[in-house]
């Protein structure tokens, strides 16, 4: 379900950011169905972004505390091409363990954006700003889902990001089944 | 108003009389596909949204295919084979193409076509980024993630937004030293591995119109790697033969309207195309082969869904009969069907097999093998620090297993002839 405000940490990457960096091919066998074992996706969602691309300017700046599966940042920030190479769901579906509301990146490959929102994980924004060279990583944001700005606390900077379009229905239905669901495309369970 | 091919399928399956890009469309699905890594996960969104004894919407519309992980001994790889096994059983569906069976086909994107689903004019989605393959029939075919394909499963309908073309002419007679592959990634590079995110790529021109469907199939499969939603050829008598020969089912054709709207056109003369290779490590990292000649490798590989079929193989034996492979050279067969057509067809009365054994290679059972680098013991996996060349389509960091190695891509030919050199090789010094 998409909240109306969306607020909390920036944790900011670069350009083409690939499924294998959200979440590395090794670590696709767990269950998701297990309460347990779908954990392991949040503790490993981002790791493998290269140590001096993780988390910028700065870099280095680990996304999942030592011995934890949920990250103290709400929202990621991306350059182009964010979400690119095989069409893993695990990839939206680890940064959402994580606790992950909303991404802003200036674009998407599309299998990772459709699924981010036909499973309702994340919140994929777009927008034409460079945003990953201003943000920095810690910066506290608050995103308005309707307004569609992002506004930078710390830096006291608000940027437009573009409306979502056709499938702001969806999301804020939380997912293409309950957008179905409510809509009257599929019964109700 | 004038419509492209795409435009035109969407607009049909979706009962409107146009299609324009940017528009949202509830579309009916013809086909749907998935395999060992992404069905478990279908089919188990499948089952919590519809309910444990809910039905698949079309039992002769769902076509599973077994092919990533199927000749290791990796426990969660076999899990997935039962799971496909009793869903296929429970939901009875005809379309199943079980390991260690006669049925047993390899990598999804070469068996549909050979086994006549892919059709023109007809949407496929497929739980696989390079199910964009079949647009080489001129069809709309592009890959989803589980959530989709649970849905399409349950309903037979899928949302998409039509996406703007970009066209790809290429005009003259392919020479002799040149494949498909490295008009792909000539094109890769030209537009960059975002290039086309979200639009189709259309491949026209004398060169396509000259082409086998195995050729086109390599121009479509690697359109995702430039972030495209899918590949299109235009049908023609090619086409129809080829689905003529492996199905009944009627289909239509659609083409493009003389005044249709373009994105963008991107126009390439062959005769000024040099055999290409992509760089490790991204597919647009293009280089003409003369500027990496001499690049010493540890090892060739020849197979996957792009460079495994029997074309690619033909070409491979044309440079390696009566030769000798310097390097580890690992053939890997897309299909059960192309490894027969490479234990049967014959250059210099011996068969493909045999030439390749000759030249020292070693041959690997139909799957995706170490495209995808797999569990450690599968076949031809890059373990270590290891160069190689190989006709798969992707070159990330890791793809073919161990994120040391280095991965240039290129053509069966330009594979081979680096194979009997030991290092990056032009095959033109094959042909002149
Ligand atoms: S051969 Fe490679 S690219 Fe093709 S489906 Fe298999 S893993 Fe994917």
């Amino acid at each position: 379900m998409l909240k109306h405000i969306i607020s909390g940490k920036a944790f900011v990457l670069g350009n083409d950011i690939d499924t294998d960096q959200i979440i590395p091919a090794a670590h696709l066998v767990y269950k998701l169905d297990d309460p347990e074992e779908r954990k392991n996706y949040g503790a490993f969602a981002l790791s493998g972004v290269p140590a001096a691309q993780s988390g910028l300017p700065v870099g280095g700046i680990p996304f999942i505390g030592e011995g934890t599966w949920q990250s103290e940042y709400t929202i990621v920030i991306g350059g182009k091409n964010f979400g690119c190479g095989s069409s893993r769901e695990h990839a939206p579906v680890a940064l959402n363990i994580a606790g992950i509301e909303a991404v802003v990146a200036e674009s998407y490959a599309r299998i990772f954006y459709r699924n981010s929102v036909d499973g309702g994980f994340v919140a994929p924004f777009e927008t034409s700003e460079h945003l990953y060279r201003e943000i920095r990583t810690g910066d506290d944001l608050t995103l308005d889902t309707q307004a569609c700005t992002l506004e930078n606390t710390t830096q006291r900077k608000t940027y437009a990001l573009r409306p979502l379009g056709d499938i702001e229905a969806i999301l804020r239905a939380g997912g293409v089944f309950n957008y179905a669901r409510e809509t009257g495309m599929i019964e109700t369970k | 108003m004038a419509m492209t091919i795409t435009e035109k399928i969407l607009a049909n399956h979706s009962n409107k009389k146009e299609a324009k890009p940017g528009d949202n469309l509830w579309i009916d699905v013809d086909v749907l596909m998935t395999h060992d890594v992404c069905g478990p996960g279908t089919f188990g969104i499948f089952k919590k949204e519809f309910g444990p004894g809910a039905k698949v919407w079309d039992r002769d519309k769902v076509v599973i295919i077994p092919d990533h992980y199927i000749f290791t001994s990796d426990k969660h790889a076999r899990r997935n084979i039962e799971i496909l096994r009793d869903f296929v059983k429970e939901q009875d569906l005809p379309h199943y193409y079980d390991v260690d069976s006669p049925r047993y086909k390899g990598v999804c994107h070469v068996a549909l076509p050979e086994e006549g689903f892919t059709r023109p004019g007809e949407v496929l989605f497929g739980t696989d980024s390079h199910t964009c393959t079949a647009g080489a029939f001129g069809e709309f075919a592009t890959g989803i993630g589980n959530t989709d394909a649970a849905f399409v499963l349950g309903t037979g309908k899928l949302w998409v937004k039509v996406p703007a073309t970009m066209k790809f002419v290429f005009e003259g007679t392919l020479p002799k030293y040149l494949m498909a592959k490295d008009l792909i990634l000539t094109a890769i590079g030209a537009v960059g591995v975002d290039g086309a995110t979200y639009r189709t790529m259309e491949f026209s021109g004398s060169t396509i119109d000259a082409m086998s469907m195995e050729d086109r199939m390599t121009l479509c499969n690697m359109v995702i790697e430039a972030g495209g939603k899918n590949g299109i050829c235009v049908p023609d008598a090619t086409t129809i033969d080829y689905v003529r020969a492996r199905t009944q089912k009627e289909f239509e054709c659609f083409y493009n309207d003389d005044d249709a709207q373009y994105y963008s056109v991107h126009r390439f003369n062959v005769r000024d195309i040099e055999p290409t290779v992509a760089k490790p490590h991204s597919p647009d990292n293009k280089a003409r082969v003369s500027e990496v000649a001499g690049t010493k490798l540890d090892r060739a590989y020849i197979g996957s869904c792009t460079g495994g079929k029997i074309s690619d193989f033909v070409a491979a034996a044309e440079i390696l009969r009566g030769q000798h492979v310097a390097i580890d050279t690992f053939i890997v067969p897309a299909t059960t069907d192309v490894e027969r057509a490479i234990n049967t067809i014959t250059v210099d009365g011996k068969t493909i097999m045999q030439v390749f054994r000759d030249a020292g290679c070693r041959i690997g059972e139909p799957s995706c093998a170490a495209c995808l680098g797999g569990p450690t013991d599968t076949f031809g996996r890059l373990n270590g620090v290891e160069v190689c060349i190989s006709t798969t389509n992707r070159n990330f960091p890791g793809r073919m297993g161990s994120p040391k190695s280095q991965v240039y891509l290129a053509s069966p030919y330009t594979v081979a002839a680096s194979a009997v050199k030991g290092v990056i090789t032009n095959p033109r010094e094959f042909f002149e």
